[in-house]
Parts: C-alpha cells; sequence; structure tokens
C-alpha cells in the first residue's frame, strides 16, 4: 500500500471512530460499485448519511474539504443513490444526508478533525 | 461566527451610491461567492480576496463565504470593493471589532501580495461616503491625498490589507510591504498661456475678455492662421480661479477619468476635443462602466471646437442639453449616470471650406452654395446659445512687429471686477453672471433700459436683421461690456458695441 493510501486508511478509521463515538450505527465501509467507493454509510438517528472522509498531512496542498467541490458532491449523491437502491432495506423511508469530515495531520490518531454536517 | 457588514461606494456618474458589504459564513465545503450584480471583475474579487488574506497572514475562514452587496439590484462594477469585501469575510470569524467595521467605508483594490492598489473614483466617492455621514475612510496609500481633499472625514491610508485588519483589532503580525505608489501625474503645463503673446487683434481680445467677464459663448470666424487656437487656449488663463466646491467638481472628474488627483487644480480646466470625436466621446459613455465625456471634463472650464463646421452634427446637437442645464444625464440599463457639465463653449470655424472667404488679397475657389452649407452646419439651435460671434482676419505685416498690449494679468483683474460688479448687481436674482440672466427679466425687470440706450437694439430688431431672442442676448452683452468698462447701465455705445459683436458671422 502506498503511503497516502496508509494515510487515508488511518483518516476513515479515525473518522469512523468519531462517527461511532457520537452513537451513530455503521453500516458500511468502502462500499464499492462501478462508479465509485463510498468512505463510510452510517445512520445518524432516523438519517441515513453517506460520509465523505478526506485526509491531508498538512494544508500546504490546501485544506481537504476544498477537494469536495460540487463535481465531488455530485458524484457522492449518485453513489448514495447506488447504494441505497442496493440496500433497499435499510434504506427505505430514510432521509439521505450527505457529510464530510476533514481530517488533518501526519498522525490520524492525534490529527485535527473537523465535521460538516448536510453539504449542500 | 456570524455576518458581518461594512461599507463601500459604487459610482455612477459623479455620484456615488453607498454600498452595504455584507459577508456569512455557512458550514459547508470552502467555496466564495459574491452576489449583487457584480460584474467580471468585482466577480474576480474571490481569487485576489483569496491570495491577499494568505499572503498577509490572515486566515480566511475554510466554509462556503457569500458576500452581498446591497442594494443588491444597482449594477456594481470594477476592483474597488475589493477590500471592503476582504474584511467582511476575514470578519465572519471573529477577531474584528463589528462595530468599527460597521462604522467604516472600504475602498481601494487588493493586490496578490495583498497590497492595496489605487483605484479610479476615490474623491467622489469619499464626498458621497461623506454626504452619507461616514466619518472613517480607508483608502489605498497612493490615493490618499485625493481622500483627504474632502472635509471632515478621517482617512486611513493603508499600505496592505494587514494594516487595514490592525486597524479594526485583528490580530496580525506587520507584513513589511512597501506601499504602492501612485500613479505619475500627467505633466501639465504649470503656467497659462499668456495673453500678451496675442499680436494684433485688439478687437478679439477685448471679445475674449467680454466672453470672461459675462460668461458667454463665443464663435469665432476666420481664415486658417488667425489665430483662432491660440486666443481661445488664452481663456482659461483670465478666467477667475476656480471656488472650492467647483475645484472639487473638476478634480472629481478628473478621477473618475482614472487620472491621480494629488491637489485641487484652481485653473479652469481646457478641453479640445478633436473633430472626429463621437457623441459618446463629448458626452461620455460606456455600456456599464460609464466614462465621462469631453462635456464633463470641461465643466467649469472651456469647451474648444475648433473646426466647429466638421464636428457630426449630431455631436454637436448633444451639446444643447448640457448648456441648458449645467448636467449630463447618461441613461444605462439599471441606473443613470450624471455629470456636470457647466461650460464655456468656444467654437472656431473657418468662413467656408477652403478658408479664405471674405480674406484680403485671397482668393476663395468655393462655390456659394458650399459656403452657405458650410456655415450651416453649426445648426440654428445651437448659434442661439453663442452671444458673441467674432469675425477675425489674418494679421497684417505692419501689426506683426508689434506685440500685444493686454496681460494676462491686467485681463484677468479687469474680469474679476466686472464679475463682481455682476454679481453685486444680480444678488437679489438666482443668477450670478450675465449670460445666465433671463431675458424678459432684462428686458422689462427694474434694470431695463431706458429708450435712448436701446436706440440701436430697437433698430435692428424693428429691420428685421434681429430676432427677439437676439436682442436679448445681445442686451446681456452690453451689459457685460458696461460692466468691464465700469458704467453703472449699458450706454448707447455699449449697445453699439455689443450689436456689433453680436452680428459678427450670422443674422
Amino acid at each position: 500500500m502506498a503511503q497516502k493510501d496508509v494515510l487515508g486508511r488511518a483518516g476513515e478509521d479515525r473518522a469512523a471512530a468519531h462517527l461511532a463515538g457520537r452513537g451513530w450505527r455503521l453500516l458500511d465501509r468502502n462500499w464499492r460499485c462501478r462508479q465509485g467507493e463510498l468512505d463510510i454509510v452510517a445512520l445518524d438517528g432516523p438519517d441515513l448519511v453517506v460520509v465523505e472522509v478526506k485526509t491531508r498531512r498538512t494544508i500546504g496542498f490546501g485544506h481537504p474539504l476544498e477537494a469536495v467541490d460540487e463535481r465531488k458532491r455530485a458524484r457522492l449523491w449518485r453513489l448514495a443513490m447506488a447504494w441505497a437502491a442496493a440496500h433497499p432495506e435499510l434504506a427505505r423511508g430514510r432521509e439521505i444526508r450527505l457529510d464530510a469530515v476533514a481530517v488533518i495531520g501526519a498522525d490520524a490518531a492525534t490529527a485535527k478533525l473537523e465535521h460538516v454536517v448536510d453539504l449542500r | 461566527m456570524s455576518a458581518s457588514r461594512t461599507w463601500s461606494v459604487a459610482l455612477t456618474g459623479i455620484d456615488g451610491a453607498i454600498v452595504e458589504v455584507e459577508a456569512d459564513q455557512s458550514n459547508q465545503t470552502p467555496g466564495f461567492h459574491i452576489i449583487g450584480l457584480p460584474d467580471s471583475a468585482l466577480r474576480e474579487a474571490a481569487s485576489r480576496v483569496h491570495n491577499a488574506s494568505a499572503n498577509c497572514g490572515l486566515a480566511l475562514s475554510r466554509r462556503r463565504i457569500t458576500v452581498n452587496l446591497s442594494p443588491a439590484s444597482l449594477p456594481k462594477q470594477g476592483s474597488g470593493f475589493d477590500v471592503a469585501i476582504a474584511v467582511a469575510a476575514l470578519a465572519t470569524d471573529g477577531g474584528m471589532d463589528e462595530d468599527s467595521l460597521a462604522r467604516t467605508v472600504h475602498l481601494g483594490e487588493l493586490g496578490l501580495d495583498g497590497r492595496l492598489r489605487p483605484v479610479p473614483g476615490v474623491l467622489p466617492a469619499v464626498l458621497a461616503a461623506a454626504r452619507a455621514g461616514f466619518e472613517r475612510i480607508v483608502v489605498p496609500h497612493a490615493n490618499a491625498d485625493e481622500a483627504r481633499l474632502v472635509d471632515g472625514v478621517r482617512v486611513l491610508a493603508a499600505a496592505s490589507l494587514a494594516e487595514v485588519a490592525r486597524a479594526h483589532g485583528a490580530d496580525v503580525a506587520e507584513v513589511e510591504l512597501e506601499p504602492v505608489p501612485r500613479p505619475a501625474a500627467a505633466a501639465g503645463s504649470a503656467e497659462a498661456p499668456e495673453l500678451a503673446d496675442v499680436i494684433g487683434q485688439p478687437e478679439a481680445v477685448e471679445a475674449l475678455i467680454a466672453a470672461a467677464a459675462g460668461d458667454h459663448h463665443l464663435l469665432m470666424s476666420g481664415p486658417p492662421g488667425a489665430g483662432k487656437t491660440m486666443l481661445a487656449s488664452r481663456l482659461p488663463g483670465i478666467l477667475p480661479p476656480l471656488g472650492d466646491e467647483a475645484a472639487i467638481q473638476v478634480a472629481s472628474v478628473r478621477s473618475l477619468c482614472g487620472e491621480p488627483v494629488e491637489a485641487l487644480v484652481r485653473r479652469p480646466p481646457f478641453e479640445a476635443p478633436h473633430h472626429s470625436a463621437s457623441v459618446a466621446a463629448l458626452v461620455g459613455g460606456g455600456s456599464r462602466l460609464v466614462r465621462p465625456g469631453a462635456i464633463a471634463r470641461a465643466t467649469h472650464g472651456v469647451l474648444f471646437l475648433d473646426e466647429a463646421g466638421e464636428f457630426p452634427a449630431h455631436a454637436l446637437d448633444a451639446l444643447r442639453q448640457p448648456l441648458e442645464t449645467g448636467s449630463i444625464v447618461i441613461h444605462r440599463a439599471g441606473f443613470t449616470a450624471s455629470f456636470p457639465a457647466r461650460f464655456q463653449l468656444v467654437l472656431a470655424t473657418n468662413p467656408c471650406p477652403c478658408g479664405n472667404y471674405g480674406v484680403r488679397a485671397a482668393v476663395c475657389e468655393c462655390p456659394p452654395m458650399a459656403i452657405r452649407r458650410y456655415l450651416g452646419r453649426l445648426s440654428g439651435p445651437l448659434l442661439d446659445r453663442v452671444d458673441i460671434e467674432l469675425r477675425l482676419a489674418r494679421v497684417s505685416v505692419t501689426q506683426a512687429s508689434r506685440s500685444g498690449v493686454v496681460s494676462t494679468q491686467a485681463a484677468r483683474e479687469r474680469i474679476a471686477q466686472a464679475r463682481d460688479r455682476a454679481a453685486h448687481r444680480l444678488r437679489e436674482t438666482p443668477w450670478r453672471v450675465n449670460a445666465r440672466v433671463d431675458g424678459t427679466w432684462l428686458r422689462s425687470g427694474p434694470l431695463a433700459l431706458p429708450p435712448v440706450a436701446r436706440r440701436p437694439l430697437d433698430a435692428a430688431l424693428h429691420r428685421g436683421s434681429l430676432t427677439l431672442r437676439g436682442y436679448d442676448r445681445t442686451l446681456r452683452l452690453a451689459w457685460t461690456l458696461a460692466d468691464l468698462d465700469g458704467h453703472s447701465a449699458p450706454t448707447v455705445h455699449d449697445v453699439g458695441r455689443a450689436l456689433y459683436m453680436k452680428k459678427g458671422i450670422t443674422p
């Protein structure tokens, strides 16, 4: 695994722990389909939340959330719909929401974490 | 995290509208949106604000920032909003004194390095802010002198965005930045051309002095080389120096044209557009940003149209409205721009296309119709507003060795005295100079002339060689001549001279 993928994986673990700590029920991690991959799918109370996790060692090349642009958001929405279609029993009757978590720091365990709720 | 607000100024013509710049943060992925009818230059402010903040050590929030320019319906253009947008956006994170922001107007463009760059139109913008009751204004360092021309406001001339942020209480380290230098002022001649340089032509000099004393518009007709341009260029020098308000207006127009303004210029401006000028060049134009034209630039000064007959007819007719109202209003989608346009018109023309008609010892080869058509290009309504029609001849050999007799200084003193006399006489009326006085009031008001003095005029009217409007104009000119000679009212002699000056070229 390349260095960046190790970091990304560690960031996702950290984000998952953070969300679980807030009482969310994690449904899926790294779900793949032909269109791409979802980092985390979880239930925040009644809502079905698709979470994009972005990890960067420093903000020297820009803030991680800056990478979640218009195009990426559109793609995440398409993936969320695909996940819901693949898991009708879990998705039925729930509102779908898009969140983003930024993890900034070389060591994911101590890195700074920012959670943006309800991307539009 | 909250909405923060500060102020800037949108210029439409010489009037500025105060614009509220609001910035709000929403918890979204990073973004920067400017709304409120920005043009392309203004929309690009997002990038400038971003880099300028980063290079000044100021942290712009990593969330979505929306900047609203209110009133939202007024089109806004240019880069002068950069600083206001930057401080409002930076203040959404807290750390700046909201109250201080809400009492300050910000003007200026940002460089990527965070320096404040000069913008055009600072003087009218500061005036508008002062009128709206603001006492504190941030301007780029290079515009400092210009902004300080306005009384009653505290001007903070900032070199960098960090300096502005610190003024509002932000905790930011001092950045060593050389202020953006001010563009060099155009090298204008310090001294007005000397009237005594005019050789011979005593009548013409006298007519020029009368035009200056009574604010009369002037038409000169003469062959090439008679000295029309020379005479016209000496008019600003003998006009009285501009008062405070007029000088500020003149400087405001200069500022809108993007010229650097450092101090008030007291000499009346002199504008001489080329005869190929379009209507837009004369009255001002542009689709979004309306730039002042030659008429506005000549306000409180002299507009000299050389070869007046060669100007396009519709360009000349565009002069009629400003001649009547003293201002020019330009309508564009979404707004109207107005500029001051109270100028003294000096027209010069050749007597005919070849220039030799009526000149001694020269042969005019123009057919009669060509001569009539040539003079006919100046439309009646325009000529109606011209009080003095002067026919110039070439200076003969015997006169050429003699120097002129009237110096600029002497002429200026005579004109000042004549203007004082007129202002004193008209102190109960809304007018200050003879050329503006209402004709009816002049004919039948308290200062109506006795029949003895009016005799040459009445005779001309009966003969049909003078219209009633021409009658009024001659009367005004007669008063100016009387003021110049220190008479308490025009004598028969003054009226006769006025009639001669009025009837120089056209009936």
